[in-house]
C-alpha cells in the first residue's frame, strides 16, 4: 500500500513528470489521417454517387445522426434521459414552416426562432424537474412529448392535424432554404449541421462544462459537494440538446416542405433517437453517428421488404434491441471499444507501477 | 352546466380514479422495492386488455370471469420481466434502467400492433352493461363495477402488504434491502414477487377497463402517463398515496373535461404534475 | 469558524437531530462520535446543505449557511466527504479530482496540475490514469479526500475516515489527516474508531439519538458516563 509519507519524499520528480504529460494523448497520425480521409469522402460522396437515392439516404442518416447526437449530449454525457425529444424536432419544424408559410420569414430565421423556443421549453421543463431524481425528468419528457403533439393536432392556427404545406419557391434557393432539381445543397447543409453538433461534443469533452456534465451523470450529489451547480449545468445540457434537435426539425421541414403533427412529433421518433444513441454508444462522440449509420439503412430496408407492417416490425426490433443493449452492452458499440482501450491503458500504467 | 352534470362529473371522476389508483399502486409497489420506474406499465395493462378481449371473442368468456385469469397471466409476465430483464439492470446506470423498461414498452406496443393490427376492439356485450339512474345522474354500470372491482383488488393488495408475513417481508425489502437480506428474506424473490403483484394489479385494472373502453395497442400510454403523475403525487413507494392520488387525478381529469376541451385533459394532468414537482416532489406520502 | 446553533431535523416520526449546538475554532479538529443512528451524517447533511434544518442555524466565518445549496456552501469554503463513497466511476482518478479544482481553475491544463498536486498529497499519484472504479476502498477514501481538498476548503467535514479500511492502510490515512491539520485545515470528523480520534482530535462531540450528550477533550469524553452508556448500554456504565 502506497504510504503517503514516503511518497512525498520522492514526490517532486515524479510529480513534475506527471504534470508534464498531456491530459489526453494527442491524436495519432493514423487517427488524423482517418478523419481527413473521412472528411474528404463525405464531401466527395455525392459527386461519386450522383443520383437522388444515395443522396437521400445519406441526408437521412446525417439528420438522424444529428438528432441522436443532440440526445447524446443530454443523456449520454449529462445522464438526463429524455423520452420525448421529438417535441423539439417538431418545434423546430413548425416554427420554420409556419413563419415562412404565414409571414414569408426566411426559414433560416425561422430556424433560429425555433432554436430559441426549444431552449425556452427546455428551461421550463428542466428547472422544476432537475432538482429531483432522474425519473421525474424522464416522466416529464414523456408528458411533454405527448402533450405537444396533442396541442399541435388541435391548433387551428398551424393547420391542426393537416399540418402545413410550404409554398414552393424557386427563386433565391439559399435564402428561402429550398432547393429543387438537386439534393446537393441539402446534403452539405445537413452535413454542416451534423459537423457543428460534433464540434460541440468535441469541445464539451475538453472543457469544464463537459467535466461537470459527466460528474453530474455519475454522482450528482458528489458533484454538488465539489461546487457544481447541478441544476444549472443540467439546464445547459438540455438547452444545447434541444437547440440542436430543433435545428434538425427545421432542416426536415425545408427538406420535405410539408409537416404535420403525426410526422414531426411522434413517440416513434423519440424512440429512434434513444435507440440510435444507445446502440452506437451513449456518451461517446461517434456513438450516435454509428447508431444512425446502422439503423437508418435497416429501417429503409424493412420498409421496402415488409411494406405495410414494416412500421411495427422495425419498432419491435428497436424495442427488443434497446432492451438487449441495456442488459448486455449498455455502453453501446463504441463504448465497448473505448472500454477496451481504457483497460489497455490501465495495464500500461500498472506495468510501470513498482509498488502495489 | 346543470347541477346534475357536475355531480355526474364528480362521481365518474371518482370511479375512474379508483381504476387509476390500482394502476398507480402497481407502479408504486415496483418503485418502492427497487427504485425502478416501470415504463412498460401501460403496455402490461394493454396486454391484459387484449387477453380479456380474446378470451371473450374466442371463448365467450365474460371479462368478469377473466379477472383472475388475466391477473395470473400478468403476474407471470411481471415475474418473467424481473428475471429476464430487470435482474440484469439493477446495478446499472439510470440510462440503462430507464431505457430497458422503455424498450420493453416499445416492443410490447409494436408486438401488439403486429399481431392484432392497430384496430380498435371492444367487448360488445359484457355481462355487466347498461346504465344506472341515481336521481338524475346517469352512471354506466360497467364503470361502477370496474371501480368497485379495483377498490376490492386494492383492498386485497393493502391487506396483503400490511397483514401477511410475505407482505411484510416485501415492505422490509423495500425499506432496506441489505437489512432484509441479513434477516433471511430472499430479496431476489421479493423483487420478482413485487413485479408479479405490480403487473397483476394493472392486469386487473385492464380487464375491468376493457368492459367499457376500447382495446387497441396504443391504449396503454395515456393511462400510464396518468399513473406516473398519480405515483408522483401520491409519493413514489406509497400504496396508500396511489389511492388518494388516483382518485384526485380522476376528479381533476373529469372536472377539467367539463371546463375545457376534453382532448386537452392530458395537459391539465401535466400541469398538475409540474405543480407537484415544484411544490411537493415527495408527494403526499412518499419517501423520495 | 463554524457555529452550529440549535440544529434540528425531523424525518417523519424520527427526530434525527435535536437541538444540536457547538462551535469549532479555526485550525482545530473536532471529532463527532455516537452509535449508529445518532444523527451524525444528518448533521453533516444539514451543515452542507443537503437537507434543510427544521430549526436552528449554521454559520461559517460569520456567514449564514442555512438555505444555501451544497455547491454554494462548498464555494464558500466548506468541503465534505461522504460515508458512502461516490467516485465518478466513468472518469479517471485525475479527472475526478479535476472536477473539484475547476470551480476556481476552469482551464483544463492548469486544473490538471493542481489535481495532480492533490493526488500527490494523498499518495494516489501513480493511479492517476486509472479508472476510479478500479480502486480499492482505501484508495477510494484517499480519492474522496483529494477531491474534496481540491476545492480548497477552509473547513473539511469528513464522514468516516476509517470505515471499511484494513489495518495496514489505517496508519497512512491517519498520517494524511495529521498533515491536513498541520497545513491549517479545520476538520470535523465523524469517526467510529476511538483510538484514531484519541490521537487526532482536539475536541470531541458525542451524539446519542439525535442529541448532543457531551463535548470536551478526548480524555474527558472517554470516561464520560453518558457516552459509555450510549455505546454499551446501562449495564456497563
Amino acid at each position: 500500500m502506497t504510504d503517503a509519507h514516503s511518497n512525498s519524499a520522492t514526490g517532486n520528480e515524479v510529480l513534475a513528470s506527471a504534470m508534464a504529460e498531456p491530459l489526453r494523448a494527442p491524436a495519432s497520425f493514423k487517427r488524423k489521417m482517418f478523419y481527413i480521409t473521412m472528411g474528404i469522402a463525405l464531401i466527395a460522396f455525392p459527386h461519386v454517387f450522383d443520383s437522388p437515392f444515395p443522396h437521400h439516404v445519406m441526408i437521412i442518416i446525417f439528420m438522424y445522426a444529428l438528432m441522436a447526437q443532440s440526445w447524446n449530449i443530454l443523456a449520454g454525457f449529462c445522464g438526463q434521459i429524455s423520452l420525448g425529444h421529438a417535441a423539439f424536432f417538431g418545434i423546430g419544424a413548425y416554427s420554420t414552416g409556419y413563419l415562412f408559410f404565414a409571414y414569408q420569414i426566411s426559414p433560416w430565421i425561422g430556424m433560429l426562432i425555433g432554436v430559441v423556443l426549444s431552449m425556452l421549453m427546455a428551461i421550463a421543463i428542466g428547472i422544476p424537474t432537475f432538482r429531483l431524481r432522474g425519473h421525474y425528468f424522464a416522466i416529464a419528457t414523456l408528458l411533454i412529448g405527448e402533450g405537444v403533439q396533442i396541442v399541435f393536432q388541435r391548433w387551428e392556427l398551424v393547420g391542426a392535424a393537416s399540418g402545413i404545406f410550404l409554398p414552393i419557391v424557386r427563386e433565391q434557393p439559399l435564402l428561402s432554404f429550398q432547393f429543387h432539381g438537386t439534393k446537393l445543397p441539402y446534403y452539405y447543409i445537413i452535413l454542416a449541421f451534423l459537423a457543428l453538433a460534433c464540434v460541440v461534443v468535441w469541445r464539451l469533452d475538453r472543457s469544464r462544462i463537459g467535466f461537470y456534465f459527466r460528474a453530474i451523470r455519475d454522482e450528482p450529489e458528489a458533484a454538488s459537494s465539489l461546487g457544481v451547480n447541478v441544476t444549472l449545468y443540467k439546464s445547459f445540457a438540455f438547452m444545447i440538446s434541444a437547440g440542436l434537435m430543433s435545428m434538425a426539425g427545421a432542416f426536415y421541414c425545408q427538406y420535405v416542405l410539408v409537416i404535420d403533427p403525426e410526422t414531426v412529433f411522434p413517440l416513434s421518433l423519440s424512440i429512434l433517437v434513444v435507440l440510435m444513441a444507445v446502440m452506437g454508444g451513449a456518451g461517446t462522440l461517434w456513438g450516435p453517428i454509428i447508431g444512425a449509420a446502422v439503423l437508418v439503412p435497416i429501417s429503409e430496408l424493412t420498409r421496402i421488404y415488409f411494406g405495410g407492417t414494416g412500421g411495427t416490425l422495425d419498432l419491435m426490433i428497436y424495442g427488443a434491441l434497446i432492451v438487449l443493449i441495456c442488459i448486455f452492452k449498455p455502453e453501446g458499440l463504441i463504448g465497448a471499444v473505448k472500454m477496451r482501450h481504457a483497460d489497455a491503458l490501465e495495464e500500461k500504467c500498472d506495468s510501470g507501477d513498482a509498488r502495489g | 352546466m346543470t347541477w346534475e352534470i357536475v355531480v355526474q362529473a364528480i362521481i365518474s371522476g371518482l370511479l375512474m380514479g379508483l381504476v387509476y389508483a390500482l394502476i398507480a399502486a402497481g407502479l408504486s409497489l415496483i418503485f418502492g422495492l427497487m427504485e425502478i420506474v416501470n415504463f412498460a406499465h401501460g403496455e402490461f395493462m394493454m396486454i391484459s386488455m387484449f387477453a380479456a378481449f380474446w378470451l371473450w371473442a374466442l371463448f365467450g368468456l365474460d371479462p368478469i370471469y377473466s379477472v383472475p385469469l388475466c391477473a395470473a397471466l400478468l403476474f407471470f409476465m411481471g415475474v418473467a420481466t424481473h428475471y429476464g430483464i430487470i435482474r440484469h439492470i439493477l446495478g446499472a446506470s439510470m440510462l440503462a434502467q430507464i431505457c430497458a423498461t422503455f424498450g420493453l414498452a416499445v416492443f410490447l406496443r409494436a408486438l401488439a400492433q403486429f399481431l392484432w393490427t392497430p384496430d380498435f376492439r371492444s367487448i360488445a356485450d359484457p355481462m355487466v352493461a347498461g346504465r344506472v339512474d341515481l336521481a338524475g345522474v346517469f352512471l354506466g354500470l360497467p364503470q361502477i363495477v370496474a371501480s368497485v372491482g379495483c377498490l376490492i383488488a386494492f383492498g386485497f393488495l393493502y391487506l396483503f402488504i400490511t397483514r401477511t408475513e410475505t407482505g411484510l417481508a416485501l415492505q422490509a425489502t423495500a425499506q432496506d434491502r441489505d437489512a432484509a437480506e441479513l434477516m433471511g428474506i430472499p430479496t431476489e424473490r421479493m423483487f420478482a414477487l413485487g413485479w408479479g403483484i405490480g403487473a397483476a394489479c394493472v392486469g386487473v385494472a385492464g380487464v375491468f377497463l376493457s368492459t367499457f373502453y376500447y382495446v387497441f395497442p396504443e391504449v396503454g400510454l395515456p393511462f400510464a402517463l396518468l399513473a406516473y403523475v398519480a405515483v408522483a403525487m401520491g409519493g413514489f413507494g406509497s400504496i396508500l398515496g396511489s389511492l388518494v392520488a388516483g382518485i384526485l387525478i380522476g376528479l381533476v381529469e373529469s372536472i377539467g373535461g367539463l371546463l375545457i376541451d376534453p382532448s386537452y385533459k392530458l395537459l391539465i394532468v401535466f400541469g398538475l404534475y409540474l405543480v407537484i414537482v415544484v411544490f411537493r416532489p415527495k408527494g403526499l406520502f412518499g419517501r423520495y | 469558524m463554524l457555529e452550529v446553533e440549535g440544529l434540528s431535523k425531523r424525518f417523519g416520526g424520527l427526530l434525527a437531530n435535536n437541538d444540536i449546538s457547538f462551535e469549532v475554532d479555526a485550525g482545530r479538529i473536532l471529532g463527532v462520535i455516537g452509535p449508529n443512528g445518532a444523527g451524525k451524517s444528518t448533521l453533516f447533511d444539514l451543515i452542507t446543505g443537503y437537507q434543510l434544518p427544521d430549526a436552528g442555524d449554521v454559520r461559517f466565518g460569520g456567514r449564514r449557511l442555512r438555505g444555501l445549496r451544497p455547491d454554494q456552501i462548498n464555494r464558500l469554503g466548506v468541503g465534505r466527504t461522504f460515508q458512502k463513497l461516490k467516485p465518478f466511476t466513468d472518469m479517471t482518478v485525475e479527472e475526478n479530482v479535476m472536477v473539484g479544482v475547476m470551480q476556481h481553475t476552469p482551464r483544463l491544463g492548469a486544473a490538471r496540475k493542481l489535481a495532480l498536486e492533490a493526488l500527490d498529497f494523498v499518495g494516489l499519484l501513480e493511479k492517476r490514469r486509472h479508472h476510479a472504479q478500479a480502486l480499492s476502498t482505501g484508495q477510494r477514501k484517499r480519492l474522496e479526500l483529494a477531491r474534496a481538498m481540491a476545492t480548497r476548503p477552509q473547513l473539511l467535514l469528513m464522514d468516516e475516515v476509517t470505515g471499511g479500511v484494513d489495518q495496514r492502510t489505517l496508519p497512512g490515512l491517519i498520517r494524511l489527516v495529521e498533515r491536513l491539520k498541520s497545513e491549517g485545515m479545520t476538520l470535523v470528523i465523524i469517526e467510529h474508531n476511538m483510538q484514531v480520534l484519541m490521537s487526532l482530535a482536539d475536541d470531541i462531540l458525542a451524539l446519542h439519538l439525535g442529541r448532543k450528550i457531551a463535548q470536551g477533550a478526548p480524555q474527558e469524553i472517554q470516561s464520560n458516563q453518558q457516552v459509555i452508556e450510549s455505546y454499551l448500554g446501562g449495564a456497563y456504565a
